[in-house]
């Protein structure tokens, strides 16, 4: 089960976060810290998964944008590696380069679609509905 | 508005509260055009979640939405639906949301089956009279919405995996449609077809094979399909290799394909690209579990692993080592641990390694040195984020001891020896626990060793608490210490002077202890009389009943005190007079009467007594409650295992050569085996060697295991080798069912029994025991007291043997093959009990016996005629005053013609519990000439037959005992044959009356079972004085008592 999604940037900031399983707001923001951390401190020829507490983290890089998903501990953590990568293509296709900074500006759109296509069809290609 | 609403989610998602705009984004959804409206959906589901009282004011726009005949804005209706929705409003909009499944566009349609999905998982009571319209989702042409059908198919096959069997063959067939590129371009990723919905497949897959050998052979071609076509170079296809493999192995096994699997996941362990070594130590993982051999293969690379630099790889290596861990190999595999956790920071890891560092030291220990060495460094390495059941459990190993006096001596002395050194050193950097731990040893077992002078230890102690960093908790333990210490008359002043002092703490629990202490030490005879020396090698009786208290109980009763009520009752009431009542309820009650009797109705999951620390122990219970660990018995892991490695030290060597010649081969084959597929990258050759001992030391328990079979062979090529382990796993599989159960090969056996009449005439007691585990064994231990009543001729056997064709009749009568063979179709797959002769007159014979499916029991009536003419109006009445009789198929026909038989199927459910089940029947017949006649019959069930496992969590049974009323409670006899008296008993029990173990815990089981049309019966059983305490509630009236009945014949027939 994919327990929430995060987008940052290099510097740790937030720029795209959704939660499929309710946490309360204060406890976001310390969640994500940690979990930033983890990520971001780790080097390109360690492994993209990472344990935190009872679940696992699965991240990808995109130059200055790191995609950052908390799955259950019994997910398949290839295939939501793969699964990031297919987001990101997704929005590649959709709005053109995806960068770090112009997350911000589609913001609202990357939300609609995170809104509906990771839960609706987590697992079909999203290609389909776009 | 729409702008603002989107940078109230941006505000929102940084981490600042914007409750204020919560109601607005409801306005929008409610009022705005289209693009508002989804701006205004958006928010809605971004901001509240599933309990949020807002929700409410969203259920009429949805609904006025589901109706509209706008697409996009049914759409985001259902999708704001799948979301979140409020529970109790469900019905109101259930109906729209069915009709949706109908509609003409496919994104409407797959939009509703998410909502539905939705709808299951918050209630699924309420769907649940739609769930063959998710069948016709499954079959729906639009592969999206087929998808979205199965997180709903998934979801009910993990609740109820039986009652989904007969779609296996569909979801075979989708997956190879999948797997066939049949779908759509679109769904292709990177020219992979629709490879998530191919993992989903596979995990449903695997869930409905389970232990299933039919289902399980359908899969097989196209696991094998999948495994081939995915041999692509990409993350992606790997991924679904992952998911094969786990099938592979969760699955009914097959040789070919486990062959395959294996190589799979070599591939991947040996893979360069960190991801995939990491997903390959994960199946591994797995797979060790059913067939701990495979790590052989892959010895060297885990070594690697092991010293690989990103810690995650390693955490994963010693997840894996854990799993193939037995008593040869356990120094080793704990080093590395230990090793880990000096380096690992983050807590959750270092929690659950330590857990695990202790559970394989209790369990594997080879001697007590290491085993004390080893558990210091667990307490100074866990420091305090220790689970508190690790201490209590070593404490307890120390106070019971096992077989041997003399061991146990050596150990704790050994235990003393190390305290007290680690005490003269510097203890300030010692964890609060372990301090804890240290203070209790010394204070119970100082004494053990001669030349210490108590005065010393005390000393040591008293330096304990002049430290700063000393909780006031571990000041309790040392003073406790010392009041068991003071005995021996040495350093009084010392302890005079720090009982002075803290006599005179704020903190109650140290001012009690210290005034213990000061009055303990001064008068000796009290001190002789609370402490005897020797106590501390018997268990103290406590009365746990607290009877001595009785007298206060009535004194209070007499004064005008309420009586005492189990918390449930309580609460029931509570809810029952939910008027309003201001008043507190608990101070009615007077607070003696109800800390006296908790002990006897409180919940099982609280009974675990904790060891001696508890807040209110007057004077005489604290020295029960710190000697209490005594009472129970601990299961002896520990010590037996412990003593075993000792006794086979001799034998040992000689099996760690024969085992290298194994190991050599294996590392020829997995050199083999890289060479081949991926560059193996080659170390130094004294780092090599350094390697190579280290798997010898690693592996040795796992290759002696195999080395058994190739001890003889002198050629041990690697294909050769591989061969044999698995020659070696199935003839274990096959000739050692007794000590390894599984349930697919025993039905495999089971049936080859039936089949066979070779196999008949082996051995009862193996019969027996091969049959046991799948329930069918009543009728072989318990004949099914078949008795004839009313049978005025006593039954001619001759006449029956001369007249049945059948060469395998057993000249007793009592099993009848070729009746068997008559069994109807679907029941002839499942267990059935011994076919045993009711009676037989006049040609007529009536055999029966009854079939245990999954949720019900069948009866099966044979009646066979043997003579050369017909037989007419045959009529078969059955009957019941506890059982409830249904007629699944009477006789096909009321004649009956010449040595032919007639079968008849009842379908069998309990009215009203009892031990046993009489069913009486009646039957008539007319012969060719001559009167009608009437027999009657009796056949007796044994409640066994109904009872079912009910699989339940531990937290589902918390609250499902609290709800039942009728208990009962009786002291069982415990099997002492094994090595643990509670695992043994329980293993008896679940042979014989198929119970579920929910969890054992410590000296405490729960069990639950059901009666087939779910009537819950739970049990928890207590180790206690050489008995089994078990106190069973069920809501069903007469069910506790009559179990109660069957666990102590069950448990007397041994």
């Amino acid at each position: 089960m994919i327990k929430f999604v995060l987008m940052v940037n290099q510097q740790g900031q937030t720029r795209l976060s959704k939660y499929y399983e309710p946490v309360e707001l204060s406890k976001r923001a310390a969640l994500e810290a940690v979990a930033v951390r983890c990520c971001l401190s780790r080097g390109k020829h360690q492994c993209s998964f990472v344990e935190y507490k009872d679940f696992k983290l699965v991240y990808r890089q995109y130059a200055a944008l790191y995609v950052v998903v908390g799955v259950s501990d019994s997910e398949n953590e290839l295939s939501i590696y793969e699964l990031i990568q297919n987001f990101v293509e997704v929005l590649d296709k959709y709005f053109s380069r995806v960068v770090s900074s112009s997350v911000l500006k589609i913001f609202r759109w990357l939300q609609d679609i995170s809104n509906c296509l990771f839960l609706s069809v987590r697992r079909v290609n999203w290609m389909y509905p776009l | 508005m729409k702008e603002l609403m989107v940078r109230a989610i941006y505000c929102e998602m940084l981490g600042y509260g914007v409750s204020f705009s919560y109601i607005h984004a409801i306005k929008l959804a409610q009022q705005g055009n289209v693009l508002e409206k989804r701006v205004g959906y958006l928010a809605v589901s971004l901001f509240l979640n599933e309990g949020h009282e807002l929700l409410l004011l969203l259920v009429n726009t949805v609904l006025k939405d589901l109706q509209s005949t706008n697409l996009i804005e049914v759409c985001m209706a259902l999708t704001v639906v799948s979301q979140m929705f409020p529970k109790d409003m469900i019905p109101a909009i259930l109906p729209l949301v069915e009709e949706k499944l109908n509609h003409p566009k496919e994104i409407i349609r797959r939009k509703a089956v998410l909502a539905l999905y939705k709808f299951y998982l918050i209630a699924p009571n309420q769907v649940q009279h739609i769930h063959n319209k998710f069948r016709k989702a499954l079959c729906d042409k639009d592969p999206g919405v087929m998808s979205a059908s199965l997180h709903i198919y998934l979801q009910l096959i993990q609740e109820n995996p039986e009652g989904y069997k007969d779609l296996a063959p569909s979801f075979v067939t989708i997956l190879k449609q999948v797997v066939g590129g049949k779908l759509p371009m679109d769904f292709n990723y990177h020219s992979v077809p629709a490879p998530w919905l191919q993992i989903h497949l596979l995990r449903i897959l695997s869930l409905l094979g389970k232990n299933d050998q039919s289902t399980s052979e359908i899969m097989y071609e196209i696991l094998d399909e999948s495994l081939r076509r995915a041999e692509m170079n990409h993350n992606i296809t790997y991924a679904i290799l992952y998911e094969c493999v786990k099938c592979i192995y969760t699955i009914h096994p097959k040789s070919d394909l486990l062959e395959k699997a294996a190589k799979c996941m070599g591939n991947f362990v040996l893979s360069p690209k960190i991801n995939l070594k990491y997903l390959g130590l994960k199946a591994l993982t797995y797979v060790v579990q059913q067939d701990p051999k495979l790590a052989l293969q892959h010895q060297m690379t885990i070594i690697e692993c092991l010293d690989h630099p990103d810690l995650i790889i390693k955490r994963e290596t010693l997840e894996l080592l854990f799993r193939i861990t037995n008593d040869q190999n356990v120094t080793v595999i704990v080093e590395k641990m230990l090793d880990f956790l000096r380096i690992s920071e983050d807590d959750h890891t270092t929690i659950d390694l330590v857990g695990k560092v202790a559970e394989l030291a209790e369990k594997y220990a080879p001697d007590n040195e290491w085993f004390i060495d080893t558990m210091n460094t667990v307490f100074s390495l866990g420091g305090d984020l220790l689970q508190p059941d690790i201490p209590n459990s070593f404490l307890k190993l120390l106070s019971e001891g096992f077989d041997s006096v003399e061991e146990d001596k050596k150990l704790r002395l050994f235990a003393v020896n190390s305290y007290i050194s680690l005490l003269q050193g510097d203890s300030s950097k010692l964890p609060q626990r372990f301090l804890q731990v240290i203070c209790w040893v010394l204070g119970e077992y100082s004494h053990l060793r001669e030349d210490l002078e108590p005065g010393v230890v005390v000393r040591l102690l008293a330096k304990l608490l002049d430290m700063k960093s000393s909780s006031s908790e571990t000041k309790c333990w040392v003073l406790m210490a010392m009041t068991k210490l003071c005995p021996g008359g040495a350093a009084l002043a010392l302890v005079h002077d720090v009982s002075e002092t803290y006599s005179s703490s704020l903190d109650t629990m140290l001012r009690q202890r210290a005034q213990e202490l000061q009055i303990l030490s001064q008068d000796s005879e009290l001190q002789a009389k609370v402490l005897p020396r020797s106590a501390s090698m018997e268990p103290v009786e406590v009365d746990s009943s607290l009877s001595f208290l009785d007298g206060f109980v009535s004194e209070a009763l007499a004064a005008g005190a309420a009586p005492y009520k189990p918390p449930h009752q309580r609460q029931e009431e509570l809810s029952r007079s939910k008027a309003l009542n201001l008043e507190p309820y608990g101070l009615s009650l007077p607070i003696s009467i109800s800390s006296c009797s908790i002990t006897d109705r409180q919940s099982p999951t609280l009974l675990s007594i904790s060891s001696g620390l508890s807040g209110d122990s007057t004077d005489f219970s604290h020295k029960g409650s710190s000697t209490a660990l005594k009472l129970d018995g601990v299961k002896r892991l520990w010590g037996r295992d412990g003593y075993l490695a000792q006794k086979e030290q001799t034998e040992e060597a000689p099996r760690i050569e024969a085992a290298s010649p194994v190991r050599s081969a294996d590392q020829l084959g997995d050199n083999n085996a890289s060479n081949s597929q991926t560059p193996n990258p080659t170390p130094s050759p004294e780092c090599d060697q350094e390697k190579q001992q280290l798997a010898s030391s690693l592996f040795v328990g796992l290759a002696s295991q195999s080395s058994v079979c190739l001890m003889g062979k002198s050629d041990p090529t690697s294909q050769r080798f591989r061969r044999k382990t698995k020659a070696s796993g199935s003839a274990e599989q096959i000739t050692d069912p007794l000590v390894s159960p599984s349930d697919g090969s025993d039905n495999l056996l089971y049936k080859s029994l039936l089949d066979s009449p070779d196999l008949d005439v082996s051995p009862p007691e193996q019969t027996a025991g091969l049959v046991a585990p799948n329930g069918s064994c009543d009728a072989e231990e318990e004949p099914a007291d078949a008795d004839v009543k009313e049978i005025e001729t006593p039954p001619v056997r001759d006449e029956r043997v001369t007249a049945e064709a059948s060469p395998h009749d057993d000249p007793d009568g009592s099993k009848d093959p070729s009746l068997a063979s008559h069994l109807p179709a679907e029941l002839s797959a499942l267990s059935h009990s011994k076919v045993t002769l009711l009676f037989s007159k006049q040609n007529l014979d009536v055999s029966a016996c009854h079939v245990q499916k999954e949720d019900s029991v069948v009866l099966v009536v044979f009646i066979s005629n043997c003579s050369d003419s017909f037989l007419q109006q045959i009529r078969l009445q059955v009957d019941s005053e506890e059982l409830e009789v249904s007629c699944v198929s009477d006789c096909p026909s009321e004649e009956l013609k010449s040595h032919s038989v007639a079968v008849c199927q009842y379908f069998l459910t309990v009215k009203r519990p009892s031990v046993h089940f009489d069913l009486s029947a009646t039957v008539s017949w007319q012969p060719p000439a001559g009167l009608p006649l009437t027999t009657q019959f009796s056949y007796r069930l044994p409640l066994a037959t109904f009872v079912r496992a009910l699989k339940l969590s531990t937290e589902e049974y918390g609250a499902m005992w609290l709800a039942f009323s009728h208990d009962t409670k009786q002291n069982l006899t415990l099997i002492h044959d094994g090595w643990d008296p509670l695992a043994a008993t329980l293993d008896v029990l679940k042979r014989k009356l198929q119970l579920h173990v929910v969890e054992i815990i410590g000296v405490e089981a729960i069990v639950a079972c059901c009666l087939q049309q779910d009537q819950p019966c739970l049990m928890h059983c207590r180790m206690h004085a050489g008995m089994l305490a078990v106190w069973l509630r069920s809501p069903v009236p007469d069910l506790p008592d009559c179990l109660l009945y069957c666990c102590q014949r069950a448990l007397q027939e041994l």
